[in-house]
């Protein structure tokens, strides 16, 4: 007889085989992060209920068993390792097994070559993905599988992280989107998790088996699986307790029950972990501290029978709904703060009926809305006006510190804060690619381990000695806090812990700041999660000042947009508000349906609201709403894509030779189409990119960490393979040319040698003459000599003099693009300048044209009527001047130039597009922000992925537009 | 006090003569066995230098507050770990100096001695000189990297090459618990003694002790067993520095495996000849190709030493660059010389051949030249080498150790299997002779 358990990260298993490895008893169970009593209490059952229990051979599995284990005398199998010896076992001929668990996702490749892979630093697709989204769409998990047997269409959500996924799917369920489409596209998204970030090119085939929790339960998501790997997999019975079986199989000695039960029972782990200073020290403290904070509140009035003048505020956040009434002396008549359930319609509908049935008579002058909401409730509603949400807090901030300096907010999932310089709002920071830093980050934890989030973050108030868990995902943070657990940390500690993280998050990942008097000493905190005293004091403490936290800090917004709507209005008129007639009429209807209209073909959710009023949620421009095109003719980025188009193949008696259009072709296209034209080449390249062409090749990237952009040129090389292109010319080059801006000219890593990753990961590759050789384009005297012996290698019939004229059209193709460029950029500045219109630099790598890496980014920021041109058009514009930091990358060292110039000219702002993963621009983002900064130019950074949500791309813009705007009237 | 002076054109702060007489020189501790020698070359050439000996999660703590959070991890330690310093109150923070690496490569490590500043400014400790570690690219008139003071330095990276790679391969086999580090101190005092007196260094008297020293390694008593042989590659800092790597070496002990870690000469080969390469590629000075090329060679000549040393003793030599860049032929260019570049998959190749298939990729979280090198090649490694058993592992200040513990638990899973299917087919061709 052979006992097995299996530790997850929230449920244990147990089973007992029998001498024929036929299961015999199984249990699983959730155990709250209480592992040691439930591994106590199985063994005990286990050995009261089985006979024979007691000499059985004991192994224990899983990722949160191995300290346990260690310390308690029982062996420890390692969990793939035990999937794998399980399946061997009982489904001989497997050749590939996927398993998700709680934070792990496992491929195991168990024929032709046995290779095991497991998720790193990275916990998207997993099962704890699955439940934070299934508590983003309010359903239980077991009605996410019978949603998604329901979709009709999908949208792309990024399966990364669950981060990522949230503000996809937010604005998808703030505009309207059905559940059930969401459902699947989930799943879809942990699909393609799986299988671009597990199986890094190799192939899934043969017979697959599925294991795990969310794989046992699930029947939609294995059906997707099946549908994407083309397949069809099977589920074995005791598909959830392989791990534990695998253990078992692995057992080879019994234990002694008695003494390994008392050992696990006083298991206390090492006893040491990182603590830090309580929060309060006494009660006094505490005492003295909410006698302080007390100070900032706003008077409530009563709303039944209030005669005189309403305003009405409304805050549609991304996970609460926030709603006041103020009267003339911004006093509160009435309240709500509601979580939104994915649609902040019918909530805000019931917010404004009760205040109808309160008092309805009442006279509303004005209304104003803010919040990721802002749209579809201002056209659902006819609310009287629509702020950005930071204009919104600052309105409200002011309110109770008119001096104020610095303003941080902290909700759900947004970290807004921004400094006030000159009364204008001055710099913002939006937590872009982290969640953890916020509210939602406490709430998780707190039910995690069965408390509400109230209750919980109480507990922290008086800990001796919270857990130091340092700053980082969410989901790692709890493998930090179990094993922080283990090691004797008590329910309080981590309590304190995870407030002081949260405000670690925001300072040092968010706003990144070093010390107090960076942020100035007037501070106002906001937001739901600042009401909680131990994230207050957390703070406090961080930061070494006292902060003005008012006692609706989570309704600032709201407040905000009230007190907005009383000055717009001048305490004049009616608002044009929907009124209790109309809410008794209300229809919302939901269509999802594509635009067509241009080559985005934006998936357009389309919300009618009755009368004749609707609201087109999805698109990237005007288009489907206004019927006409965007201006052109004032951005860039287009013009740039336009150029490239110029160069046609022309055909040539050496056959077709392909160039991936990604990375640094979108700037060396014309020298590399000239040199091989004049070769006598017909030169192509790959279409521009589109979520289609990167899943052709998004099943050989090998490095799921590395910049989209480059992942994108796996779909490329795959397009010019498929399309039977004979060559694919894709150079490595270390050095770019040299514009004499910098120390040095080097191509970033990735740029420079992703080649070689192409040529190691794409097996097709091998179909054709794939050139990957390294060339010196910035050394033009030595280029057509050492370009002559790379390429004869390949094309024995090139003669060295053919090489030398064609690399001298190269270099004088290469110059005429860049003096294209450069007049285009001219001329743009100069139209801008007559028509007096602003100039946003939209300062980026030359890639950032691809519109599937800019996401139309460059055309959401033109319809706000402002020219558009890139770093390079003025990077030329400056001399050569000292960076503190090691200037040596071509393509940086414009940025640098380009920050330089803005800051002479009062028409220009700097916006600096970044992709996330990019390593490069940890470095120059500090910098171009100093070189702004030091000048007082605000500096504003968009960072961008595979998917980017527009909504708070848009935030950004809009809050630099009315920042500046706010300057200048100031002025 | 000494006075503050500037670079002309830069702006940059000075470490000046003075300095040199009143300042000490702190130094992050990469490798322990290596830098102490270093250390102890500057020591002979009268400057003040004292190893960074710190570590403690407030150490990662320091650096987040100072450096920007997604720069790599071994920044944020090398810079936290100089500031956490300063802030400690050991040091008269008006008479101390930092010196750090660069080696002016394309990647971002170049940068790091900028990040130090920028950091050291918002940090309160703008005074602070640093001193830049490298061939040229920055000049102070308190320091200079002598052609001497460069072979002694080289000096002290072949003995403790060699003294890792003796140590590693007699450590988890020795009968007396403990004898093998205690030779490896007591032969790191004598080396440093004789470095710091200035002698040690010559090519007669490297082949004299690195021959004594290993001879002295291969009198330990040992008892071989058949072990779990771990190879550990990687980005530079994260595959030595023990607070980078959360104690991988000592982690892999526990776990009953034989290590392997291959030596910084390597890497310092790879350096001068990535400037060989360079020239061949795209042309360049002739003069500057002949000084980089008798610099490899005079490092061939060094390795050649070690190999023998190591050979007469039946010891598992260490790689010989050519041979480790021979095998990366065809896989991965070498114009790829960014970071660890090339080498890196290279000596994954070279650790499958010579026994050690069961390979630790080491690198920060979001390592550009490892997107390449490391994760990258691993597939096409597994082509040539389908014995090799590869994990990946990220470091930086966010990633739970018992994460990273337990995937390497897996690779360690699947090479014990392969070891004991080795010892079996061994007893069973065994019998078969006994049998005959």
């Amino acid at each position: 007889m052979k006992l097995g358990l299996d530790i997850g990260s929230t449920t244990i298993k147990c089973v007992v085989l029998d001498d024929e490895n036929k299961l015999i008893y199984s249990t699983y169970e959730r155990h709250y992060s209480q592992i040691t009593e439930k591994i106590a209490e199985l063994l005990s059952r286990v050995r009261r209920e089985i006979d024979g229990a007691e000499q059985a051979f004991v192994a224990l599995s899983g990722s949160a068993g191995m300290g346990v284990a260690q310390d308690c005398g029982i062996d420890f199998v390692q969990e793939v390792y035990a999937t794998r010896v399980a399946a061997n076992t009982f489904i001989p001929g497997t050749d590939v097994v996927i398993e998700l668990g709680g934070e792990d996702a496992k491929i195991l490749f168990l024929t032709n070559g046995l290779e095991v892979r497991m998720n790193g630093t990275c916990a998207g697709g997993t099962g704890a993905f699955i439940d934070q989204m299934a508590t983003l769409l309010n359903v239980p998990l077991e009605e996410l599988d019978d949603l998604a047997k329901q979709y009709e269409k999908t949208y792309t959500i990024a399966s990364r992280c669950g981060v990522f996924a949230k503000t996809d799917i937010q604005p998808l369920l703030n505009q309207g989107a059905r559940k059930s489409d969401i459902a699947e596209s989930i799943f879809k998204a942990v699909v393609s998790q799986t299988v671009a970030g597990l199986a890094q090119g190799r192939e899934i085939e043969g017979q697959v088996v599925y294991l795990g929790g969310p794989l046992t339960f699930m029947s939609e998501l294995r059906r997707c699986f099946d549908r994407t790997l083309g397949t069809t997999g099977i589920c074995p019975e005791n598909s959830l307790y392989y791990v534990a079986c695998g253990a078992a199989l692995c057992a080879d000695k019994p234990i002694d029950f008695d003494d390994v039960i008392h050992r696990v029972k006083n298991y206390r782990g090492s006893g040491n972990f990182a603590f830090q200073p309580p929060l309060f020290e006494t009660k006094e403290d505490y005492a003295a501290f909410q006698a302080r904070h007390a100070k900032a509140d706003v008077k409530q009035k009563e709303l039944k029978g209030y005669k005189g003048k309403a305003y009405i505020g409304m805050d549609a956040g991304s996970t609460t709904v926030k709603g006041v009434v103020l009267n003339s002396d911004g006093e509160l008549l009435f309240s709500q703060y509601l979580p939104s359930k994915g649609n902040p319609v019918e909530i805000i509908k019931a917010f404004l009926e009760e205040i109808y049935s309160i008092n309805p008579d009442l006279n509303i002058v004005s209304s104003a809305v803010t919040g990721y909401g802002e749209d579809i409730i201002k056209n659902a509603f006819d609310a009287d006006y629509g702020i950005v949400e930071t204009i919104a807090h600052f309105t409200a901030a002011k309110y109770f510190m008119p001096d104020v300096e610095f303003i941080i907010d902290i909700g759900g999932q947004d970290i807004k804060c921004f400094k006030i310089h000159n009364g204008a709002i001055d710099n913002i920071f939006l937590n872009e690619a982290c969640s953890s830093g916020c509210g939602s980050f406490l709430q998780t934890f707190a039910n995690a381990l069965g408390y509400n989030i109230k209750d919980f973050a109480k507990l922290g108030l008086f800990a001796r000695r919270p857990v130091d868990l340092g700053s980082r995902c969410t989901v790692f943070m709890n493998s930090s806090v179990k094993q922080a657990q283990k090691d004797g940390a008590t329910i309080e500690d981590i309590s304190a812990g995870l407030s002081l993280s949260v405000v670690k998050n925001a300072l040092y990942k968010v706003i990144r700041a070093s010390d107090p008097d960076e942020l100035g000493k007037r501070i106002v905190v906001q937001g739901g999660t600042f009401l909680n005293d131990a994230v207050l004091r957390a703070f406090e403490l961080e930061m070494g000042v006292e902060v003005v936290r008012p006692n609706i800090a989570g309704l600032m917004g709201a407040y905000g947009a009230a007190l907005y709507a009383m000055k717009k209005s001048a305490g004049k008129g009616r608002s044009k508000l929907s009124t209790a007639e109309d809410l008794r009429n209300f229809v919302h209807e939901i269509k999802v349906t594509n635009c067509g209209l241009c080559n985005n073909n934006c998936r357009l959710t389309i919300n009618s609201f009755g009368g004749g009023r609707k609201f087109i949620a999805g698109n990237r421009c005007e288009r489907p709403i206004t019927k006409k095109a965007p201006a052109t003719g004032m951005n860039m980025y287009e013009y740039k894509l336009s150029l490239i188009n110029s160069y046609k193949p022309v055909e040539g008696l050496r056959g077709k030779l392909g160039i991936p259009m990604g990375l640094n072709m979108f700037e060396l296209y014309p020298f590399w189409y000239r040199f091989f034209t004049e070769l006598k080449f017909e030169v192509m390249h790959s279409p521009y990119s589109n979520r289609k062409l990167y899943q052709r090749g998004q099943q050989t990237i090998p490095s799921d960490t590395v910049c989209f952009p480059a992942k994108l040129m796996h779909g490329h090389v795959q397009t010019l393979i498929d399309q039977g292109v004979e060559t694919i010319f894709y150079p490595c080059l270390s050095y770019n040319f040299d514009e004499h801006l910098g120390d040095n000219h080097y191509n970033c890593p990735v740029v420079a040698y992703y080649p070689e990753v192409i040529r190691n990961n794409m097996k097709d590759v091998k179909k054709v003459n794939f050139i990957k050789e390294y060339f010196g384009i910035h050394r033009p005297k030595d280029f057509p000599k050492k370009a002559y012996e790379r390429l004869s290698f390949y094309f024995p019939d090139l003669t060295l003099n053919e090489v030398r004229v064609a690399a001298k059209r190269a270099y004088d193709e290469q110059a005429m693009y860049r003096a294209k460029v450069q007049a285009k950029g001219d001329e743009i500045i100069k139209k801008a300048e007559q028509e007096g219109k602003r100039i946003f630099v939209l300062a980026g790598r030359p890639y950032h044209i691809d519109p599937e890496i800019n996401h139309g980014i460059d055309k959401l920021i033109a319809g706000f009527d402002v020219a558009i041109i890139s770093e390079d058009v003025v990077s030329s514009r400056v001399d050569r001047f000292h960076t503190d930091v090691l200037n040596q990358w071509t393509y940086h060292s414009r940025l640098y130039a380009a920050a330089r110039y803005v800051t002479t000219r009062k028409d220009m702002e700097l916006v600096q597009l970044v992709s996330f993963g990019c390593g490069v621009d940890a470095i120059t983002t500090d910098e171009v922000r100093e070189i702004l900064e030091a000048k007082n130019k605000i500096y504003t950074q968009i960072k961008i992925d595979e998917i980017t949500n527009l909504g708070a791309v848009k935030i950004r813009i809009r809050s630099l537009l009315a920042a500046i705007e706010e300057q200048a009237s100031e002025k | 006090m000494a006075e503050l002076k500037y670079d002309k054109k830069t702006g940059r702060l000075l470490f000046t003569k003075q300095m040199k007489r009143e300042y000490t020189i702190l130094m992050p501790n990469m490798a322990p066995i290596h830098f102490r020698m270093l250390k102890d070359v500057f020591v002979h050439y009268g400057y003040k230098a004292e190893l960074l000996e710190t570590t403690g999660p407030e150490i990662a703590q320091t650096g987040l507050k100072y450096v920007h959070n997604d720069t790599c991890y071994p920044a944020l330690l090398v810079i936290g770990q100089f500031i956490h310093a300063l802030q400690s109150g050991k040091y008269d923070v008006h008479k101390t100096a930092l010196m750090i690496t660069q080696t002016g490569g394309g990647c971002r490590a170049s940068n790091y001695i900028f990040l130090l500043r920028k950091a050291l400014k918002k940090a309160g400790f703008a005074f602070v000189p640093v001193i830049s570690l490298s061939f040229g690219m920055e000049k102070n008139p308190g320091f200079s990297l002598t052609v001497p003071l460069i072979r002694r330095f080289v000096g002290g990276l072949v003995y403790g090459d060699q003294l890792m790679l003796l140590s590693n391969q007699i450590k988890p086999y020795e009968v007396n618990k403990g004898e093998t580090m205690a030779l490896v101190q007591k032969w790191s005092d004598r080396l440093s003694e004789m470095l710091i007196e200035g002698k040690g260094y010559t090519l007669e008297e490297i082949d004299e002790n690195l021959h004594k020293l290993t001879k002295d390694f291969s009198k330990i008593e040992v008892n071989r067993v058949p072990k779990v042989k771990v190879g550990i590659v990687g980005e530079i800092y994260v595959k030595y520095s023990k607070m980078a790597n959360n104690g991988l070496e000592d982690f892999l002990a526990d776990q009953d495996c034989e290590v392997c870690v291959p030596g910084l000469m390597g890497f310092a080969a790879f350096k001068v000849d990535n400037r060989l390469e360079d020239y061949k590629m795209f042309g360049g000075n002739r003069l500057k190709y002949e000084f980089c090329k008798m610099l490899l060679d005079y490092v061939t000549k060094l390795e050649t030493l070690m190999v023998e040393a190591a050979k007469r003793f039946n010891f598992v030599p260490p790689h010989q660059y050519a041979h480790t860049k021979e095998l990366v032929k065809g896989v991965i260019g070498y114009g790829s010389k960014m970071g660890e570049g090339w080498l890196l998959t290279a000596e994954m190749l070279e650790l499958a051949e010579t026994g050690y298939e069961n390979i630790v990729c080491t690198q920060p979280f979001g390592c550009l030249p490892n997107h390449i090198n490391g994760k990258g090649a691993i597939r096409r490694i597994k082509e040539i080498k389908p014995n090799a058993n590869i994990v990946t592992i990220d470091y930086d200040p966010g990633a739970p150790k018992v994460n990273q513990e337990n995937r390497i638990k897996l690779m360690l899973a699947v090479g014990r299997e392969e070891l004991q299917k080795k010892i079996d087919a061994e007893k069973a061709d065994k019998a078969e002779t006994e049998d005959q």
